[in-house]
Formats: C-alpha cells, sequence, structure tokens
C-alpha cells in the first residue's frame, strides 16, 4: 500500500455544526493531527458529500478517510470509495451531540476547556485519525483444504446429511460404529408422520434411505468402525477411524455430528414396575417386538388385548431427565395404534401429564381421538402392581375423569425418553488443547446444542456441528431438515476457511490474529482461554494457532500479557494510541473527569445508539471506544488510560453466566475474570479497584445506559480525580 | 447452465437466515420484503424463550452479516408480483412500493415534529401512534424512515418536505418494477397473529382490558407504547390480577385446527415479563395441554415454581367486561377440580394462535398447501418453504429448516 495519507470530514448537518464549535475543533485537528485533507461538509453522506471524499481519493490520493458523523450503524453503505480506501467512522452524533449532557461546569481560566461538547467531538476525531495512522489493510491468508466431509452416525440424520452433502457435490465420509446402517429408525416397525396430512403412521423409508446412500459414489461408508482421533482443525482434520484392529488415516474438511441417542436407562424406572412385572416393557422394547411381529406378553407370550402407556417415564422429572424427549407422545399414539390393530377390541390406555403433539402433529393427536379403542387421560400414576393371571395393575389419580380409578392390562408399556449419546462418553475424541469433548455440555442436559436461539448451529468447535438428536431431542421430520442445515454449516466452513475468511458470527471476516511468538512466555493465557479451543500447544506451551478454527473475537489478544498477538486493522498498540488520543484535562474541576470506557460492538454499542436516538443524555465526561468482544480487551489498555490520568474505566458488554449473550461465548465472562487481577494492580498503586468496572448490558436495554453511566461518573467523583493525574 | 442466484421472499428471521447461509456458502442472494425494514415478527418481540435474551441482538449480528457481505441484496417494501421459468432459471418481477423517503435520510427526526397527522402503529399493533412520516421501529434496519401513503395528505401539506434539510422526501415517488432472474426460490413469508376480531366469546377486539399475546410484546418492549411499562390500555393501571387463555383460537375447528407450537412458551415468558415488574401481581393460566416440548421443559418448571403463578387446565368458555371498574370475567372450567367457575381479573391475555400469511394475502406462488395456508410442496419446482410458512415453528426450529431450505436451494441451482 502506498504511503498512510489521511483526510478527515466533518458533518454538519444532523444537529453537529449548530452545537459544536467547529473552528475549535478544526484548529485542534489541524494543530494533533494535520491531515492531508481536512473539511467541513454541510451534509456529508448526501451526493456532493460524497462526491467531495471521492475527489480527493483520486486527486489527491486520499487512502485513510474519518468520517466524522453519524454512527458506523447508519448510513453504513455509503461512505465506500473502493477497496484501497480504508474508511473510519466517528460517532459525533449519537455518541456526542444527541447524549450531550451539558455538566454545567464553572467557567474556566483555560477558554480551551469552556466548551466540553467541543472537546468531545476533537476528542473522538482524534482517536479515529490515531486509529487510522495505525490500521492495515486486511490480507486473507487462503488454505488449501481438503472438503470431504465426515458424517459421524449412520442412523437416520446421519444418513440423510451424507446424503445431502453428496448431492450438493461433496465428498463423504460416513462412520457407524455397528455393523449396519439405520440406527433406531431401521428397528421401527412403522414411523410417525413426516408428512401432510401428519395423520397415519408411515411404514418406515429407512431402507430406501439406506440404498441411496449405499448406491451414491460421492459416499464412503465405514461401518463397524470407531471414531479413535480427530487432530487438526477444519480444512485439514487427520482424523484416525478404527475398523476391527486395522486402523485408518483420513484426510477431513468438517464433520457432522449425528451420533443420535440411546434410551434412558430403565432399570431406574423400578417405581413402575420395571425389572419387577414381567409384563411392563419400554416404548424401545414395544416396537421390537411390533417390527419383529411379536406383540405379546412378555410372561406367556399370550395376545395383547390391551395395554396401557405411562408417558413421560423417567422424564420431566429432576430426579430423571428434567426435560421432555419430545416425540414420547407421539411414538404412543403410533404404538396405541399397534394394539389396536391386532384386535378390533383391544384397548389402549394413554396416561399423559400434557399431551405434547406441537404444531402440525396435532392431527395425529385428533386422529387417535377419534378412535374409539384408545382412552386418553391427563393423569397421576399412583401405582403400578401385578394384577392377575399376568396382568399388570395400573391406579391413576387426578385423572379428567374426575375420580382415582384403576385398569388392569395385559401390558404396560413406559414411554422412556432420550439420552444423548455424547453426554457420557467422549464421542468425539478431538486431539485438541482443551480436551477431547465439546465444552459445556451440561448446558444442554448433555445435548449438543447451540445456546443461540438465533443460530442453532454454533458450538464451540468450528468445524463440527451437530444434528439430530444428539443435538436436541427431536422428531424425523425435524431430523431431516436438521441434518440439512448441519451440513450446509459443514460446507459453509469449508467454503470460508478456503478464502481464508472467518465464519459465524465474523463472517467473511479476512483478518485473523497474527504471533510475534520472539516474545512470547508461554505462558499459555491464551491457548487456556480460546473461546473456541483454537489454539494447540506444543511441549514448551509455545502456542500452536489454528486459523481455521478461530472466530476473530481477539480473546487471545486480550488475553496475552505479552502483546504477542494482533489483527491488521485491532491490535493493542492501535488502542492504546486511540487512547493517547483523549484530552485528559489536568485539573478535573476546570475540564471535569475523564473515563474510558471500552464498548462491546454487537450489543452494548447498537444499545448506545438507540439510548441516543431516544434522545437519552448522559456525561460528557465519557469517551467510547467500540471493540470487537470484552474478551478482547487487554491490561494495557486500561493501564494506558489510568496512567494518562483518566479517572476511571468502565466496561461495558454482554450478559455471561449459564444464559450468556457474549457471541464469542466466554468473552465477557472472561473479561470479568481479568478484572480480579487488574483490581490488584491497581490497589498495589494505591488506586481504588473500583475505577475500574464492568457491566453488563443487553441490547435492548438502552434506556439504562444514562443510569449506567452516570452512576459510574458519580462513584469515581467519590473517590476524587486519579492521583496520578498530571505526571 | 442454471443461474446461480436465490431469490428469498420475505426479510423476517427466517428469510434471514435463509438467505444469508446461502450467501456465506458463496451464493448471490436477494431478499424481498414487503414491511419496510428487515426482521419481521421476532423485531416486534421483547425476549426469546427460553433464554429471556432480546432477539435484536441476533438481527444485529445479521444485520452485520448483511452489511458485510456484497453478496447480499434486499428490497424492502417489495412484493413479487410475478415467476415465471422453470428451477435453475426463474424470472422474477417484483414491484416496489413508494417509500417516499429516498437514502438521504438521516434518521433525524425533524419530519416527525412537522407532520400534522397520525396514524395506529401497525408495529405496536394499535396500541400507539405514529405521525404519517414515521421510523419504522427504533431499530429499524435499514434505518429510514417511511411515509404512509393511507394517510399522508401529500403534496397538499409537504411540511416534511420543507422541514428535510436533506432533500430526502419524495413526494411524488411512484411504484416500481425490477425483474430478477434466479435459480431458486425460498419462500419465508411467515405468519400473522390470528385475527383476534373472530374470537367473539373472548372479547377479541371488543373489551379493551382484553389484549393479545403480541400485543403483550409492546407494552413489555422498552421502546413500546409505555416505554416498557405494562399496564392496561383502559385507564393505564397496573394490573394486580391477569389472566393468559391459551389455544385462543388454536385448537379449535370452529378458528385454526392446528396447534400453533409456540403460544404456551409465550405465555410462560410473559409470565417472566409480569414478575419483573410486579412482584406480588397474581397470574391464571389456563390451558389445554402444556406444550413445552425439550429443554423448554426446564422453562417451564422454573415458572412452575412462582406460587403466584397458577396453571388451571380447563377451556375458557366466555369473557365479559365488568363497565364500571374495566375489570374482565372469565368463565372457565377447572377441569382437573371438576367445577366452571367465574373469576375476576385486571387484564386478560388471549394467546393467539399464527396464521400463515399465504392464508391471509394474495400470493401468486404455485405451490401446493394445506386446508390452513401452510405450504406443503414445491420443492420439485426448486421452491423451498421455511418457518412457519411451512408449519408453526418456534424461532430455533425455523432458523434450522431455513438453514437446511438454504441446502436445497443450493443443490438447485448447482444443478
Amino acid at each position: 500500500m502506498a504511503d498512510k495519507k489521511i483526510g478527515v470530514y466533518i458533518c454538519t448537518g444532523c444537529d453537529i455544526g449548530e452545537n459544536v464549535n467547529m473552528e475549535k475543533v478544526v484548529e485542534y485537528i489541524e494543530e494533533e493531527c494535520s491531515p492531508a485533507v481536512l473539511k467541513q461538509v454541510p451534509f456529508l453522506c448526501g451526493k456532493e458529500g460524497l462526491a467531495q471524499i471521492q475527489n480527493d481519493v483520486e486527486n489527491e490520493g486520499i487512502n485513510r478517510v474519518c468520517v466524522a458523523a453519524c454512527s458506523p450503524r447508519v448510513m453504513w453503505d455509503v461512505f465506500d470509495f473502493g477497496p484501497d480506501v480504508i474508511v473510519d467512522r466517528a460517532n459525533i452524533r449519537e455518541l456526542a451531540v444527541w447524549s450531550f449532557h451539558d455538566p454545567g461546569l464553572p467557567e474556566p481560566e483555560d477558554d480551551e476547556m469552556s466548551d466540553p461538547l467541543t472537546m468531545m467531538v476533537r476528542d473522538y476525531i482524534k482517536m479515529s485519525v490515531s486509529k487510522l495512522d495505525r490500521i492495515l489493510k486486511p490480507e486473507a491468508e487462503p488454505v488449501d483444504l481438503d472438503k470431504t466431509i465426515m458424517i459421524l452416525g449412520g442412523g437416520f440424520t446421519g444418513l440423510t446429511a451424507a446424503l445431502d452433502a453428496a448431492e450438493t457435490g461433496y465428498d463423504v465420509v460416513l462412520v457407524e460404529k455397528e455393523d449396519k446402517l439405520g440406527g433406531f429408525a431401521a428397528k421401527m416397525y412403522k414411523q410417525t408422520p413426516t408428512k401432510h396430512p401428519y395423520e397415519k403412521a408411515e411404514p418406515p423409508f429407512i431402507n430406501e434411505l439406506i440404498s441411496k446412500v449405499e448406491g451414491n459414489d460421492k459416499i464412503k461408508i465405514l461401518t463397524k468402525t470407531s471414531l479413535e482421533l480427530i487432530k487438526g482443525a477444519p480444512g485439514r482434520y487427520k482424523v484416525t477411524v478404527k475398523q476391527g484392529q486395522e486402523e485408518q488415516q483420513l484426510s477431513i474438511g468438517a464433520v457432522v455430528l449425528a451420533t443420535g441417542w440411546k434410551p434412558y436407562d430403565s432399570s431406574k424406572l423400578d417405581n413402575l414396575g420395571y425389572g419387577k412385572i414381567k409384563n411392563v416393557v419400554t416404548n424401545i422394547e414395544l416396537e421390537t417386538m411390533a417390527k419383529d411381529g411379536k406383540l405379546a406378553r412378555p410372561s406367556d407370550g399370550e395376545p395383547v388385548k390391551s395395554a396401557a402407556f405411562i408417558q413421560c417415564a423417567g422424564q420431566r422429572d429432576p430426579e430423571h431427565l428434567p426435560y421432555c424427549s419430545s416425540v414420547c407422545c407421539m411414538v404412543s399414539l403410533k404404538q396405541a395404534g399397534y394394539v389396536r390393530e391386532q384386535n378390533d377390541d383391544a384397548m389402549a390406555y394413554i396416561f399423559y401429564k400434557d399431551m405434547r403433539t406441537p404444531g402440525v402433529y396435532e392431527s395425529y393427536y385428533r386422529a387417535a381421538q377419534d378412535d374409539p379403542g384408545i382412552f386418553l387421560t391427563k393423569s397421576e400414576i399412583q401405582e403400578v402392581s401385578q394384577g392377575e393371571n399376568g396382568k399388570v395393575l395400573v391406579k391413576v389419580t387426578d385423572s379428567l375423569l374426575g375420580e382415582d380409578f384403576e385398569v388392569e392390562v395385559d401390558l404396560l408399556v413406559l414411554a422412556t425418553g432420550m439420552v444423548p449419546t455424547i453426554s457420557d462418553e467422549p464421542v468425539l475424541k478431538l486431539g485438541y488443547r482443551q480436551g477431547e469433548q465439546i465444552p459445556d455440555l451440561d448446558l444442554f442436559d448433555g445435548f449438543a446444542d447451540s445456546n443461540y436461539i438465533c443460530f442453532p448451529y454454533e458450538t464451540r468447535r468450528t468445524g463440527i456441528y451437530a444434528a439430530g438428536c444428539v443435538r436436541q431431542t427431536m422428531s424425523m421430520s425435524t431430523a431431516r431438515d436438521d441434518a440439512a442445515g448441519a451440513t450446509l454449516k459443514a460446507i459453509q466452513c469449508l467454503e470460508s476457511v478456503n478464502r481464508g475468511v472467518s465464519v459465524h458470527p465474523r463472517a467473511g471476516d479476512p483478518t485473523y490474529p497474527k504471533f510475534n511468538m520472539v516474545r512470547c512466555t508461554q505462558c499459555k493465557r491464551c491457548t487456556e482461554e480460546c473461546p473456541f479451543g483454537a489454539l494447540d500447544d506444543d511441549e514448551k506451551g509455545t502456542p500452536e494457532p489454528n486459523t481455521t478454527r478461530c472466530r476473530r473475537c481477539g480473546t487471545c489478544m486480550g488475553a496475552c500479557p505479552e502483546r504477542v498477538i494482533s489483527f491488521d486493522d485491532y491490535s493493542v498498540s492501535m488502542l492504546n494510541e486511540m487512547i493517547a488520543s483523549i484530552e485528559v484535562p489536568d485539573d478535573e474541576e476546570e475540564g471535569g473527569y475523564r473515563m474510558l470506557v471500552l464498548v462491546c460492538e454487537n450489543d452494548a454499542y447498537p444499545a448506545l445508539d438507540m439510548a441516543a436516538m431516544r434522545m437519552k443524555k448522559w456525561s460528557s465526561y465519557v469517551r467510547f471506544i467500540p471493540i470487537r468482544c470484552l474478551g478482547s480487551v487487554n491490561t494495557q489498555w486500561i493501564a494506558e488510560a489510568m496512567s494518562k490520568g483518566m479517572d476511571g474505566v468502565l466496561l461495558l458488554g454482554c450478559k455471561y453466566g449459564d444464559d450468556y449473550q457474549c457471541h464469542f461465548i466466554k468473552g465477557s465472562e472472561l473479561c470479568n475474570r481479568r478484572m480480579d487481577n487488574i483490581g490488584e494492580t491497581l490497589e498495589r498503586l494505591q488506586v481504588e479497584a473500583e475505577r475500574v468496572q464492568q457491566k453488563q448490558i443487553s441490547i435492548d436495554e438502552y434506556d439504562q445506559i444514562p443510569k449506567i453511566i452516570d452512576d459510574f461518573i458519580e462513584e469515581i467523583e467519590g473517590y476524587g480525580p486519579n492521583p496520578y493525574k498530571g505526571f | 447452465m442454471s443461474n446461480n442466484s436465490i431469490l428469498v421472499i420475505g426479510g423476517g428471521f427466517s428469510g434471514l437466515t435463509a438467505a444469508l447461509e446461502a450467501a456465506e456458502v458463496g451464493h448471490e442472494v436477494f431478499i424481498v420484503e414487503k414491511m419496510p425494514y428487515l426482521g419481521g415478527r421476532v423485531a416486534q418481540l421483547k425476549h426469546y424463550f427460553p433464554k429471556l435474551c432480546p432477539p435484536s441482538c441476533g438481527l444485529e449480528i445479521n444485520f452485520q452479516r448483511i452489511k458485510n457481505n456484497p453478496r447480499v441484496k434486499f428490497f424492502t417494501m417489495a412484493e413479487v408480483v410475478s415467476v415465471s421459468g422453470g428451477p435453475g432459471n426463474y424470472e422474477v418481477k417484483i414491484k416496489i412500493k413508494p417509500r417516499y423517503v429516498n437514502n438521504n435520510c438521516t434518521a433525524c427526526d425533524k419530519c416527525v415534529e412537522v407532520c400534522p397527522v397520525e396514524r395506529d402503529s401497525d408495529f405496536d399493533f394499535n396500541l400507539d401512534k405514529t405521525k404519517a412520516i414515521y421510523r419504522p421501529h427504533l431499530m429499524s434496519f435499514p434505518m429510514r424512515y417511511v411515509i404512509d401513503d393511507q394517510v399522508c395528505e401529500g403534496t397538499a401539506c409537504a411540511k416534511c418536505v420543507e422541514a428535510c434539510e436533506y432533500q430526502a422526501i419524495d413526494l411524488e415517488e411512484k411504484e416500481k418494477e425490477i425483474t430478477l432472474n434466479v435459480g431458486s426460490l425460498m419462500v419465508a413469508t411467515g405468519w400473522v397473529p390470528y385475527d383476534v376480531k373472530k374470537l367473539i366469546h373472548l372479547g377479541g377486539g371488543q373489551i379493551s382490558n382484553v389484549i393479545t399475546n403480541m400485543q403483550m410484546e409492546r407494552l413489555a418492549a422498552p421502546a413500546g407504547p409505555t416505554d416498557g411499562k405494562i399496564q392496561r390500555p383502559s385507564d393505564g393501571a397496573e394490573p394486580k390480577r391477569i389472566a393468559f387463555v391459551q389455544c385462543a383460537g388454536s385448537r379449535d375447528q370452529n378458528h385454526l385446527d392446528y396447534c400453533s407450537y409456540i403460544c404456551c412458551m409465550a405465555s410462560l415468558k410473559h409470565c417472566t415479563y409480569i414478575r419483573e415488574q410486579y412482584p406480588d401481581a397474581e397470574v391464571v393460566v389456563y390451558y389445554i395441554d402444556l406444550r413445552a416440548p425439550g429443554r423448554y421443559e426446564k422453562f417451564l418448571h422454573k415458572i412452575e415454581q412462582d406460587e403466584k403463578v397458577l396453571m388451571v387446565k380447563g377451556k375458557v368458555a366466555k369473557i365479559e367486561e365488568e363497565v364500571d371498574t374495566g375489570d374482565v370475567i372469565v368463565t372457565a372450567e377447572d377441569i382437573m377440580g371438576g367445577v366452571k367457575k367465574e373469576e375476576k381479573f385486571n387484564l386478560v391475555v388471549l394467546a393467539t394462535g399464527m396464521q400463515p400469511s399465504v392464508a391471509v394475502e394474495e400470493s401468486i406462488l404455485d405451490v401446493p398447501k394445506d386446508d390452513h395456508g401452510f405450504i406443503i410442496g414445491g420443492e420439485e419446482k426448486g421452491v423451498f418453504a421455511v418457518g412457519c410458512a411451512k408449519m408453526p415453528l418456534d424461532v430455533m426450529t425455523s432458523a434450522e429448516t431455513a438453514t437446511g431450505a438454504a441446502l436445497k436451494a443450493i443443490q438447485t441451482v448447482r444443478r
């Protein structure tokens, strides 16, 4: 890139011109920054304003543009002057003019200090110029990669995913530990409805699916095969699998985890007669009996003329599975049909807590209600006992009939639930520094689910996407969509890393962390803290970055005490320069206090914008700097601010804890942990630890912004000015 | 050679997801949205269940994804008027209605100050008013104002034109038509709340303190008509006893003959809105079945721990207004208790269901639909329904279907 040539363009529209002393701003910026071009434009985002910038780019060689105007979230698409021009936005409308609250300081002796809004505006512009001075044009690093997709699990979801990937043009390796494909779906007599009008059980279509997979030459099938190790990173995984005694190495690009579920341990359901009464079976056992054409009483092989189903057996129960398995109501309706088709006079009783046939499945429930041989009632099970002649006696209370009653049936079926295969065995076997399993599975009772409602495929291991019942309990028709969804994410990952760009949430970001290993002290903080486990290390503890696992949050940069890590457009030194650009009045009584606020750009920053749009006002002592994530906050920024004499530092970011909202999962939580160290350091310097605080805020809590900021200022004022001010 | 581009009809959460997931694989994608903003229904919600996080958080990320991806192009106030051709090679004509505000708009709000005309805010389900020129909502994307030409007095007034320093307003803007060539279509037209006026026995649309679940979202939203304070529409009073009527119109052969999937969870979530503001308020939820599938069960369990939230299995037969007080009398059967009784509440929330948009609005798409209007086919034509255009779903599952359909659309255009 040619020499940096910075142009500063200050918009005077949208109340800016009327409220800010532009003469003073221009004078100050000329003197402090000496940009190649400095202009005030009445309507910068309009045609003429843009033409002025374009003209300077073409004729004056301006290649870095500071747009001092509205928030970058507004007019986001107009300030584009080609790939060689870097633009930065100094948000002087929302963060200064619109939200400005006059502190009402006494008339100072120094005239320069007399106008807090003007001081604020020139700080934002100077910060932007120093950022433009440091920033490098990001260059992506494309990666040569293997695009083969490995599907773990050959059940319905895995088979569907394999076919989806192959039909989109990708090579697939399908790994199944059993000797046959098909999983639970292959053990079914019938399947619950998967298509309109959702009224009847269907003959299983799993065999058709298996033949399609077996007949597809892009799919390599490995049955009776166990996964031994996944090493490497998206686009270049080296996977070891074992078939019998024979190990194989596979080159894999991305992984779909579809290992499904296993039934809940029914031996824990002895209170419902399981294991004690012969004619008590689980829904899985009943399915096998029906599939084998042997729907008979286990005790004596007599036909089943009546059956009762107990729903939520070992589910929706903190003692067993705290969740609902989503499909058991449907399965029992289907299995009641098995009993009914044996004999016109056969009776099926379904005892439920709530009949859960959500959405379109209501039709299936209604069809069952129309069958006089199926008796359905909400009820509590009081007792299950052995009756006469091999019958099972079920006593229920609180039924819809309004009275307690009992039935004697040939067979009692327990509608047991699903346990994800990944919950207690290391199905994935990742050769990662942070361990072989996806972290934090306990948040979802062992399911490999996402904590984001909006982004169901986000896990903490880039390139590995879960689908089907290992992710959530779900029906086959949902699993069919889910398999396609996870496959798409796997493909998307490959088609991103091959261009050297990030996947979600910074999709398309060409920057990546660069390591200056010369200064690394092997402290291991970056390898331990990365929320995505992107870093491995060697025996000495030197980090080994895996760019294709990285999501570009900058948590590693925040963790590093030695400034080893930086991005082309985001670095410790860049932010230090920006902080150093803030003018701190020597005397707070004249110019007021100064507080630095580091703001998460994903949630807290939009909240600031929205607060300003709602004409909320807050103290003019604060200076905001947007950051990628609180996880990227390096303690040196705080040190820089405090050593410059700023009176406090506030970190505004996402909520953490089990319901975290951080888009990088752990950023705000890690930042909070670092706070403890910062506090100790400050106290050693005889500075109150409370001068640096982190506050959690959601994007919709914009109305709380003025209070958060003003309360912080008030607290700091209570401590008085930073004792190091002026040194 | 098949056309590599994909058209997504509808820019709500499903449509945005479908479009972005396909674009991030590398395909050119067009989003056609009839409203003046992207985000659809979820933009009107305060929180998602069960996490109680704001939908605007995910929307903001999706808007960033659009901003950073030159392959995504979108049109607001736009509707598909014709589709011809076939899979791999569709020609789609799009009608773009005049917004009357061009992209000079800086969202400075000066026009609103001078506009003399008011209108009911459809975004707030008529609980608030906007001017004829208005900001679609606080987090509108694009952040550009719009004029409601049904109420605007046009060039005869033109006060806004005068007030706008940026020549952003053109009262004579005309409808435009554009043509797009794409290989595949995804239909993400979403849902509309079932028309509450049809629920006469429940006082829908007639009793002022009987509101819908979507109105509850707006009442509780920080930028809503009451700045987030849950209060009675009739007199602004704080409600002390609140009832939720589940399956209002759903699971009912006279109305919607299916379960709308989300209403149980939505009402449970609303219990948290109420509890946050009114620690002593009493809540009764009248339900047929509490449908909290999968891990949502744990959220139900949490709400059930609240001693002041009572779950009553029973169908509400009648809702009437007590004229002097504005209170609402609910007649319901308590099935487990075996009694029918009347109870008085300050505020009643009808958990109204979802109806597919294509069932109530004209659609030129030639795809098979079920009796309710949900799309049940079209795949062989390279047309894929996603989210609530396909069946009633929650946001998480809608996003799954959208991601899955993106793969199918890509398969179609790569063929």
